[in-house]
């Protein structure tokens, strides 16, 4: 069943950042834009298991640190080689300073 | 041996499995603590040191070409082809890698256009060689895994230096070329390359032979040797180079290790080399940290030295290990280079015997 989880301070994440984020064994990535929009996608690249949250954001992309992967995160579309499988998003709110995700 | 040999290091064969199920594919890897924030400064890229370095690189090898041809015929002109050759044959190489990377420019069709020209240079299909690229990364120096394993053990000596003529790279190069062309892979480039991704692989093989075919048309109607000579040519003459740079990287190195202070080299390097190198000469702090563009590999190297062997203080200095090395291993298969980490660094992240550098051969997994 979806439920929206606290996931960090707005605060916590620089503009044009991404931060890491565990609950329930699961990782997920935390993403603020240049524009300071708040989004979340699965915590691992979909070409291999490499956390994301180690990787540079540029505008509304985030680069895997390993092997150059890029997502777009606003939407989750895999952007070329070596990743060919979008990324799961998740919706986000921000309330009172604090970033929630849905999940579930 | 020659046929087991092989067989170890076939992306087709059985190592392959065996090291899935020993944990060694996708590894787990020892990677030095740098500060996010540091991290970041580090991965930031920028479109200005690549573009003068790759304008100074497309001069020289304008000017250094147009000296040769316009000597052409006489003895001058040698000189001149020499340096030509080893540009295009040997430093495309570095353009290449680094594009594949998609680190070198900040902007992507840069980098893109930058990676299409020097793969042809260099002679290597495009689309193969990043997914090639992409697995030597995750699986640096592991049997069955790594299809970029330089010198296997034992080496194959003769192979190795006909390379530095080209000689083998070349001929695997055509041989592909057509296999491609007929919309074919071989066995191990179907271990990495998706099947989404083959299609470009035949048409660019098919460009590719297009080109050769009008190079060597034009030496025929010419009656000259002066296009093969520009064109394909300095792959052979002007290779030496490369194969200099690249078996500093992993040659006589630890195997089936998740540790890149086990199994890669980070050499010192006048400014000439590395700038003909790109910074590759950094190689530790590049597998480490693969997102971090050339020209900040030297402060990369500053973030993480102390945790890492010492440095070879040259060429040369690694030169005196490799060769022994690869000698040694002739007639020790389990011989490594095992460097001794400085005082304060993490140990080496040996969690077995297993993948302690020696590159046993491993167990097929039980079946279940």
């Amino acid at each position: 069943m979806a439920q929206w989880i606290a996931a960090c301070a707005a605060d916590d994440i620089d503009p044009e950042d991404v931060i890491p984020f565990s609950r329930d064994g699961i990782d997920y990535a935390i993403y603020r834009s240049p524009d300071d929009g708040y989004y979340a996608t699965d915590g691992h690249c979909t070409h291999e298991k490499t956390l994301l949250c180690d990787g540079l954001v540029m505008d509304d992309v985030i680069e895997c640190p390993k092997h150059n992967g890029r997502f777009d995160y606003t939407s989750g579309k895999a952007l070329g080689a070596p990743v060919l499988t979008d990324i799961r998003t998740y919706p986000v709110k921000v309330l009172d300073g604090t970033v929630y995700i849905e999940i579930g | 041996m020659g046929r087991e040999r092989l067989a170890r290091y076939s992306l087709a064969g059985p190592e392959n499995q065996a090291a899935v199920d020993a944990g060694l594919a996708g590894g787990d890897w020892f990677r030095s603590a740098v500060p996010r924030k540091r991290m970041k400064e580090l991965m930031r890229r920028s479109d200005y040191p690549a573009i003068r370095d790759t304008v100074i690189w497309f001069g020289l090898i304008g000017l250094f070409g147009g000296l040769g041809i316009a000597f052409w015929g006489t003895w001058w002109a040698l000189p001149f082809f020499l340096v030509y050759g080893t540009l295009y044959g040997s430093t495309s190489d570095s353009r290449w890698h680094e594009t594949g990377h998609g680190t070198a420019f900040k902007t992507r069709w840069l980098d893109e256009g930058l990676y299409q020209i020097a793969s042809f240079m260099i002679m290597r299909d495009p689309t193969v060689w990043r997914w090639s690229h992409t697995r030597h990364h995750t699986d640096t120096l592991i049997l069955g895994r790594d299809p970029e394993i330089a010198a296997m053990r034992p080496a194959r000596l003769v192979r190795l230096l006909a390379n530095f003529v080209g000689l083998v790279d070349v001929t695997i190069a055509f041989r592909l070329m057509f296999v491609h062309a007929a919309g074919r892979l071989s066995a191990d480039e179907a271990d990495f390359v998706p099947e989404s991704e083959r299609p470009k692989v035949y048409r660019t093989a098919r460009i590719h032979l297009a080109i050769y075919a009008v190079t060597i048309g034009l030496a025929i109607g010419f009656r000259s040797w002066l296009p093969v000579v520009l064109i394909g040519g300095p792959r052979l003459y002007g290779a030496w180079l490369l194969n200099v740079y690249a078996l500093t990287q992993h040659a006589g190195m630890g195997e089936n290790v998740l540790d890149h202070r086990l199994n890669t080299r980070t050499v010192k390097m006048c400014a000439v080399n590395r700038f003909l190198y790109w910074n590759m000469n950094y190689h530790v702090e590049h597998h480490m940290f693969p997102m971090v563009p050339y020209y900040r590999l030297p402060e990369l190297h500053e973030e993480v030295k102390h945790d890492c062997a010492p440095v070879y203080p040259s060429i040369w200095a690694a030169y005196k290990e490799i060769i022994p090395a690869i000698l040694h291993q002739l007639r020790d298969e389990e011989y490594y280079v095992h460097r001794e980490l400085l005082p304060g660094a993490p140990p080496f992240n040996v969690p077995t015997p297993m993948n302690d550098g020696r590159g046993l051969p491993l167990a097929p997994a039980p079946a279940a």
